[in-house]
C-alpha cells in the first residue's frame, strides 16, 4: 500500500541528495511513497509561545493535505519537517482549545484533529521492514566504514516525538548503520545542537557549537558523520570551510542507497563536501 | 476616451433606476442600483485619475475591498466589475507600496536562488492563506508562494498565470511579502530562461530577415484600397472544427 | 555585569507575568542550579547564561534582561528543557522573551541585509526558521 510522503522545501532544492537516494531506496525495498500532490512549507520550527497559533497554520495545513489523501501515515525525511509536523500533530490531537481555535481560523479548510500519524523515514524503515530484513537486502555492505550517527536536536527532542524510545541515548541510527554493514561509533555529542538557524544570526556561536559536535565525532575515530537534516549538513558539512575540523558528512539515505548497490549518480554526491567524495573514492565506492 | 464618455452617459442615464445606500470610505451615498462600484463612485461625485484603467476587469487597477452588513468577511472585487449592493462598506485599494526588486533579466540564469536573493522575505510566509482569500482573480496565491519557496518555478508560473497584478494580496500579507512581484519574476524566468525556445519561430524570423516575404509585402503595400478590401473579404477562415493538419489553400506564407 | 538593583523601579511584575503567560511556564520554580547553562550550546560563545535569564525573568528586571543575548542566540535545541530538574521548559521562556521583543516590531535580524551569496547558499529551512524566530 502506498504511503503519503512530505518532502519539504529544502529536499527540492539544496538537499536533493537526501531525497533522491531515500526515494529510490524505498522503491527498491518495496516501500511505496507518494508525494502529496499539494503542499506548503511546514514552517521549519515549532512555535514555543502559548499564545502564538499562527505559526501552526502551515504544518496543520500540510497534515490536512495528508488527510485528504486518505492515508493514515505521513512520511518525512527532513529532520526539521519531521519535528515541526509531528509536534503540530500532537498539539492538534491533545489540545482541544487550540485545535478549536485553529480549525475556526482556517475556515476554508476541513477540520483536523490529529488523525494522521507523522513518521520519519528511519521510523518507517524500522517498523515496516525491520533491521533484520534490511540487512538481508543489503548487497554492498559498508564494511570497514566507521560512521558517527548524528541525530541533532530534532529527531529526539522533545521526548514525546522522539524517533527512539530512548531519547537520552538513541540507537535507531546506529541500528540502521549496523544493518547496512557499517560500524557506528560511540559518539557522545550525537544529540548536541549543530547551531541550527543561528548560523544566519550569530554564525560565530553556531559554528562553535558545530565544531564541538565535529570534534566529538572525530574523537570517536569515525571516518564520516551520518545525518538526516539539511541544516545540520550545512553547518557541519559545507561550513567546515570556516572550521579547523575536516571530517566528511553524508546523509543517511545516501549510505542506504550505497549499501543497496544503487547507482552512485542518484546519490548526487556533487552536493556533498569535497572530502566526502574523496573518502568514498579512497574506499572504492563507485562514484559517477 | 470613448470609454470615459460612455460611462459618463450611463451614470447620467441611471437616475431612473431605484437608489440604494452604500458607504464609500465610511460616508453614506444613495446610488442607483445595478451600477458597478466604479460607476457608483462616479455618480457620487468621485473622479478617477488613478485606480482606474481598462474598465474591463483585466488591468487590475481598481482593486476594491468591501464588507456587507452583519458579516465579518472582508470581500474584494474590481470596482469596474462588481455591482453595488445595499449597505456595502467599501474603499478602493488600487495601490499598495509593495517591495519591487530590480534585476537584470537578460543576465539572469533563471534560478529560484536568484528570486530568493531578490525577495528574501518570501521565507517569512506562514501559510495563513489571507492572500488567496482576498484574490479577486481567484489565484491560489499561497500555493504559488509555497512553490517558489521550494524552487518549483514552473508550478508557480502556472498557478499565478491569471494574476492581474492588483496587489490586494500584499495589503493582507502579515509577512509583508510582495506576492505578485515575486510571481512575476518567476513567470519571467520561466518564459525567458526555462521554457525551450520554439524552433519554428526562430526559423520564421530568419525567413523574414532573409527577405522571403518581401515580394508579398511589397504587393500589399502598393495595392489600392479597393483591392485590399477585396482581399480582406476573400480571406480564408480556418474552419472551427479542423485537425492540426489543416493548412490554407495559399501556401506562400507557410514554413516549408 | 552591571550592578543589580532590585526595587520597585527596576522590577516589572507585568513583564514577569507576561513571560509566564506567553511561555506557559512557572518560572518561579527555578532554583538556579545552572543545569540549563551547563548544557546550552550557545552559552559559552555568547557569555549570556540561561540561568541568569531565569533569575532576571522571575523578578521582571527589564533593563537587565534587555542586556542578555542568550534568548536572541538560542537555537531552540531544547536541551535545557529536557534537562531541567524542576521540569521548566526553559526554551519556552526564551521564546517568550523573543516574542515580547518581536511584538514591539523589533527585528533581531534583517532579511534584506543578508548577503546575496548567503541567500543563494543557505538551505531553505535555515531561512524559514531564522525568519520565524527572529523577525517581527
Amino acid at each position: 500500500m502506498a504511503t503519503s510522503y512530505y518532502p519539504g522545501c529544502t529536499l527540492k532544492t539544496k538537499a536533493r541528495n537526501l531525497e533522491v537516494a531515500a526515494l529510490e531506496s524505498a522503491s527498491v525495498l518495496g516501500l511505496e511513497l507518494v508525494e502529496l500532490p499539494r503542499w506548503n512549507c511546514c514552517g521549519a520550527v515549532y512555535s514555543l509561545a502559548d499564545d502564538n497559533l499562527l505559526n501552526l497554520l502551515a504544518p496543520v495545513r500540510v497534515l490536512i493535505r495528508a488527510l485528504e489523501q486518505g492515508n493514515d501515515k505521513l512520511v518525512t525525511i527532513c529532520s526539521m519537517c519531521y519535528n515541526t509536523l509531528a509536534r503540530a500533530n500532537r498539539m492538534m490531537r491533545e489540545d482541544l482549545e487550540k485545535r478549536h481555535t485553529i480549525n475556526g481560523f482556517m475556515d476554508e479548510e476541513p477540520d483536523y484533529a490529529g488523525e494522521i500519524q507523522v513518521v520519519h523515514y528511519l521510523d518507517f524503515l524500522r517498523d515496516e521492514l525491520g533491521w533484520a530484513e534490511l540487512r538481508k537486502r543489503v548487497t554492498n555492505p559498508l564494511q570497514g566504514l566507521k560512521v558517527a550517527p548524528y541525530y541533532g536536536c530534532t529527531l529526539t527532542r522533545p521526548y514525546e516525538i522522539s524517533l527512539d524510545p530512548r531519547p537520552e541515548a538513541p540507537t535507531i541510527m546506529s541500528d540502521f548503520l549496523e544493518a547496512l554493514g557499517a560500524t557506528p561509533t560511540d559518539f557522545p555529542h550525537s544529540t548536541t545542537c549543530c547551531g541550527s538557524y543561528q548560523v544566519l544570526a550569530d554564525p560565530q556561536s553556531a559554528l562553535a557549537s558545530a565544531e564541538n559536535v565535529l570534534g566529538s565525532a572525530i574523537s570517536s575515530s569515525a571516518d564520516i558523520l551520518a545525518l538526516s537534516c539539511p541544516l545540520c549538513e550545512y553547518n557541519l558539512g559545507l561550513r567546515q570551510r570556516d572550521l579547523p575540523t575536516d571530517i566528511p558528512t553524508i546523509f543517511f539515505s545516501q549510505l542506504l542507497a550505497m549499501a543497496l548497490g544503487l547507482g552512485a549518480d542518484l546519490c548526487h554526491f556533487e552536493l556533498n563536501q569535497v572530502n566526502t567524495r574523496k573518502l568514498l573514492r579512497e574506499r572504492d565506492f563507485p562514484l559517477p | 476616451m470613448a470609454n470615459d464618455t460612455d460611462s459618463r452617459d450611463k451614470v447620467q442615464d441611471s437616475p431612473q433606476l431605484p437608489k440604494i445606500p452604500i458607504f464609500i470610505m465610511g460616508k453614506r451615498y444613495m446610488v442607483p442600483e445595478e451600477l458597478t462600484i466604479m460607476k457608483a463612485m462616479e455618480y457620487a461625485g468621485y473622479q478617477f485619475i488613478r485606480g482606474c484603467g481598462c474598465r474591463m476587469g483585466v488591468c487590475g487597477a481598481c482593486g476594491t475591498v468591501y464588507r456587507k452588513p452583519g458579516d465579518y468577511k472582508i470581500r474584494v472585487g474590481l470596482a469596474c466589475q462588481t455591482v453595488v449592493e445595499p449597505e456595502m462598506y467599501l474603499t478602493q485599494l488600487p495601490f499598495y507600496p509593495a517591495n519591487r526588486a530590480s534585476y537584470d533579466l537578460a543576465g539572469a540564469q533563471g534560478s529560484a536562488e536568484e528570486i530568493h536573493a531578490a525577495y528574501p522575505e518570501v521565507f517569512r510566509c506562514v501559510s495563513c492563506n489571507a492572500c488567496t482569500k482576498i484574490c479577486p482573480a481567484e489565484v491560489s496565491v499561497m500555493d504559488y508562494i509555497a512553490a517558489i519557496k521550494r524552487g518549483d518555478l514552473e508550478l508557480a508560473s502556472e498557478l499565478s498565470f491569471e494574476c492581474i497584478q492588483c496587489g490586494l494580496c500584499v495589503s493582507r500579507c502579515m509577512a509583508e511579502l510582495p506576492q505578485y512581484h515575486i510571481a512575476q519574476m518567476a513567470r519571467r524566468f520561466v518564459g525567458a530562461k526555462l521554457t525551450p525556445k520554439a524552433g519554428h519561430l526562430r526559423e520564421q524570423v530568419r525567413n523574414i530577415a532573409e527577405g522571403r516575404y518581401k515580394d508579398l509585402m511589397d504587393q500589399l503595400e502598393s495595392a489600392s484600397k479597393d483591392s485590399l478590401i477585396e482581399l480582406y473579404k476573400a480571406r480564408q477562415w480556418e474552419p472551427a472544427k479542423e485537425g492540426e493538419d489543416w493548412t490554407p489553400d495559399d501556401h506562400r506564407g507557410l514554413l516549408s | 555585569m552591571k550592578k543589580l538593583t532590585i526595587n520597585d523601579s527596576t522590577t516589572s511584575w507585568q513583564l514577569a507575568d507576561k513571560i509566564r503567560e506567553i511561555s506557559g511556564e512557572n518560572i518561579n520554580t527555578c532554583m538556579q542550579c545552572g543545569t540549563c547553562s551547563a548544557v546550552c550550546p550557545m552559552f559559552q560563545q555568547s557569555g549570556s547564561p540561561p540561568r541568569l535569564v531565569m533569575a532576571l525573568a522571575q523578578l521582571g528586571l527589564e533593563d537587565q534582561l534587555a542586556d542578555q543575548r542568550i534568548y536572541k542566540v538560542c537555537a531552540s535545541c531544547l536541551y535545557c528543557g529536557v534537562r531541567c530538574p524542576r521540569g521548566i521548559d526553559v526554551p519556552r521562556v526564551m521564546e517568550a522573551l523573543r516574542q515580547i521583543t518581536l511584538r514591539q516590531n523589533i527585528d533581531m535580524i534583517h532579511p534584506a541585509q543578508i548577503p546575496e551569496a548567503d541567500m543563494r547558499e543557505l538551505p531553505t529551512i535555515a531561512l524559514v526558521a531564522a525568519f520565524r524566530k527572529l523577525t517581527a
